[in-house]
């Protein structure tokens, strides 16, 4: 499968070759868990693992609370505390799956991160970017619609505030809600097909994890030099790489184990704590919440959603030049999607010739500022959308698009890119070597 | 611990200048220490009867708790109540049987009677529902290092009834409480940006604890704080009977999981060992 010279799969008894004459599926799963792994890799890259295991976890989980659960608005809730109540064991199974969703955030939003400093996302990764942008939005949806499932308030006006964003989109916006909701307003029919899908898309993101990984296990690894492994002989491939089994399989193994102690404390100890208490209310569409809070994973965008109010220049611009047609709410709903849309396209925008961030002198500090905006958007995402701030998320906001749309083009130019090393073999002399680093 | 800590100077250092920002008013919350805080914190289960006793007594009057099984009562994580003594517990309420169409007696297997009072929310998982000092304002401070949740939240309800502050009118409706942060706040009592200059609100429940309304069986004095403290622990299991089971596959977990880390950690390592050793050496 990969490009990278290596052995591959030979069928020795003749049972073996039959099958493999057959369907090379033996061939198949070897070429993946043996695939060459460049071996300086760095615990940055464990979160592939992590994420697959959030997604078997989800899974699994999701399967048995679905025996126990009733998607209909007057049992809904009820059907919860029974999970928590009656149901053996339900109660942890329902915790692991609520806090398996923070897991699943904090792993993908680490996951792209690293792929943003080490220009994983460059040439020739794209195709692994883009899926892996198409799975961050079907993580989004599921983990969405996952949340009103418990029919509580916070579910309840989650949906409706949601949902309402696409009754933004001038012309079509209200058909589009009407037929999100299955009907005029968040009712039994919105419940109905969101626990549907809810139900449907990971499945749909397990084959979009396949894709993902075939494309990379296609241009193989980036890694933290952004240097490419050598192909000119498999000797000299075997330089630069392990097997990805034993090597990483294990490493990856201890990571997860590790990451497990921690989100085990919290099930256990503390499993409300990144939930919103109001869901324990059961859902009342003639009660509005005071603050309506989406989940901690989708504070940044929120905040980009509501950063451009009607008094934004942008905005008034936006407005003028349409003839009102896009108005501050619908310029919101844009924004938040551009904000992952430029994201997207990083690996277009992104003009330098060198791919690690560890080899670019200015890019480091402006990517350290994009991780600092990410967390002062999320912050600002959970502040009530008035001064002062309304103003930090619009400058977070800019911030965001500026670094996809300006700082990336122009780094490319005016950055004068340290030197990297010639091999991956070099990179990883340098860091183990003992003769090279006896004050180790 | 802190003893009182203020869930108004929380949310001030999570604020700092925030301004008018809620509708409500701040509201004191006593930092109180309950037996099942922390994670080797248990449920005390003389201290979940004693609630379940004030529970029965006063709060069952208006509020119910349609989601606790009766048999619950029972449970060893709970307030262990022996067989018997739950089974007349249960005898004691009538449920509404929809295939005999008619009232009956209550089973084990039936559910505690819901709010008996249209306007008396649910008890059954209001510890868990009044948890958030965290949310939406808050930085979930409080909560993490202090346990502030739900129990202390009704505990301080329970205790925060006094007399209205001077600036309120005389014909003001329902009963002011420090802790109360919901209700209504008279115009009277805000400052020119309409922020409220008191804790508290009204409340439309009237004071339920006055001291000595129930008896306790253990001989520990029935006083207000006894009663409040009592019941909040009551409302903390109802919300969460699991709660005991969970700690403990929470502990084993993580007890299990951190060996599996270590074994992993040295396999890891003797597996790298070759590697990063050999390389021009």
């Amino acid at each position: 499968m990969s490009g990278i010279p290596h052995d591959h799969y030979e069928p020795t008894t003749s049972n073996q070759k039959w099958l493999h004459s057959r369907l090379p599926i033996v061939g198949l799963m070897y070429d993946t868990i043996m695939i060459p792994t460049p071996k300086n890799l760095n615990f940055m890259w464990i979160w592939g693992i992590v994420l697959t295991f959030c997604l078997a976890l989800q899974i699994i989980t999701g399967i048995v609370l679905v025996m126990h659960y009733t998607p209909h608005v007057d049992m809904a809730f009820a059907s919860v505390e029974h999970i928590m109540r009656n149901v053996n064991g339900g109660h942890f199974i329902r915790y692991l799956h609520m806090n398996g969703a923070s897991l699943f955030f904090v792993a993908v939003y680490l996951h792209i991160f690293r792929g943003l400093y080490y220009g994983s996302y460059k040439a020739p990764r794209e195709v692994t970017w883009i899926i892996g942008m198409l799975i961050y939005l079907a993580m989004m949806a599921t983990a969405f619609m996952g949340y009103v499932l418990p029919w509580g308030q916070m579910s309840f006006w989650g949906a409706t505030v949601i949902t309402g964003l696409f009754g933004a989109i001038p012309f079509i916006g209200e058909t589009i809600q009407t037929w999100l909701l299955g009907g005029p307003a968040v009712d039994n029919a919105t419940l109905t097909r969101f626990f549907s899908l809810h139900y449907l898309l990971p499945f749909v993101i397990a084959a979009l994890v396949a894709l993902h990984i075939w494309a990379f296990h296609t241009t193989g690894n980036n890694n933290p030099t952004g240097v490419e492994v050598r192909r000119t002989s498999k000797a000299d491939a075997e330089k630069d790489t392990l097997p990805f089994w034993p090597y990483f399989v294990i490493k990856d193994l201890f990571a997860l184990a590790v990451i497990m102690v921690v989100f085990f404390a919290i099930v256990g100890f503390m499993p409300n704590y990144l939930g919103h208490p109001d869901n324990y209310i059961e859902a009342n569409p003639l009660v509005t919440p005071s603050h309506i809070v989406p989940e901690w994973y989708f504070l940044p965008f929120y905040a980009i959603l509501r950063a451009f109010t009607s008094d934004v220049w942008v905005v008034m611009f936006a407005s003028w030049i349409t003839g009102g047609i896009i108005d501050a709410k619908f310029f919101g709903v844009l924004a938040m999607f551009g904000a992952i849309a430029v994201m997207a396209l990083a690996p277009w925008l992104d003009t330098s010739s060198v791919r690690s961030g560890r080899f670019r002198p200015m890019f480091k500090w402006w990517f350290a500022l994009l991780v600092v905006d990410f967390m002062v958007l999320m912050w600002a995402g959970a502040m009530p959308a008035e001064p002062p701030y309304s103003t930090i998320s619009l400058i977070g906001s800019t911030y965001w698009f500026a670094y996809f749309l300006v700082i990336l083009p122009l780094l490319g130019v005016i950055e004068k890119p340290e030197k990297a090393p010639a091999t991956i073999e070099e990179d990883f002399a340098a860091h183990h070597a003992p003769s090279q680093a006896p004050a180790e | 611990m802190f003893k009182t800590t203020g869930i108004a100077a929380l949310t001030a250092l999570a604020l700092s200048g925030g301004g008018a920002w809620a509708a409500g008013a701040e509201a004191h919350i006593e930092d109180t220490d309950f037996s099942f805080e922390g994670p080797f914190g248990a449920f005390d289960q003389v201290q979940l009867q004693r609630g379940l006793k004030v529970y029965t007594q006063v709060c069952s009057a208006c509020h119910g708790l349609e989601y606790v099984p009766l048999r619950t009562l029972s449970d060893e994580g709970g307030p262990n109540l022996p067989d018997d003594q739950m089974r007349a517990y249960a005898s004691q309420y009538e449920v509404f049987d929809e295939e005999l169409d008619d009232y009956r007696e209550a089973k084990p297997t039936d559910k505690f009677p819901g709010s008996q009072l249209e306007n008396a929310p649910d008890m059954s998982v209001m510890a868990k529902k009044r948890a958030g000092f965290h949310g939406p304002y808050g930085t979930g401070i409080s909560q993490l290092v202090n346990g502030i949740g739900g129990p202390e939240y009704i505990y301080s309800l329970m205790v925060g009834y006094e007399n209205p502050p001077a600036c309120a009118p005389d014909d003001m409706d329902g009963s002011y409480n420090v802790a109360f942060s919901a209700g209504a706040v008279p115009a009277e009592c805000k400052d020119e940006h309409g922020n409220s200059t008191i804790p508290g609100s009204w409340i439309s429940m009237g004071q339920p604890l006055w001291g000595d309304d129930v008896e306790f069986n253990d001989g520990t004095e029935a006083t207000i704080e006894q009663q409040a403290k009592d019941v909040s622990a009551f409302l903390m299991w109802t919300a969460e009977p699991k709660m005991m089971a969970r700690k403990n596959a929470g502990l084993t977990g993580v007890i299990f999981l951190t060996v599996l880390s270590v074994l992993l950690y040295l396999t890891n390592k003797r597996i790298w060992a070759p590697v990063k050793g050999k390389k021009t050496g």
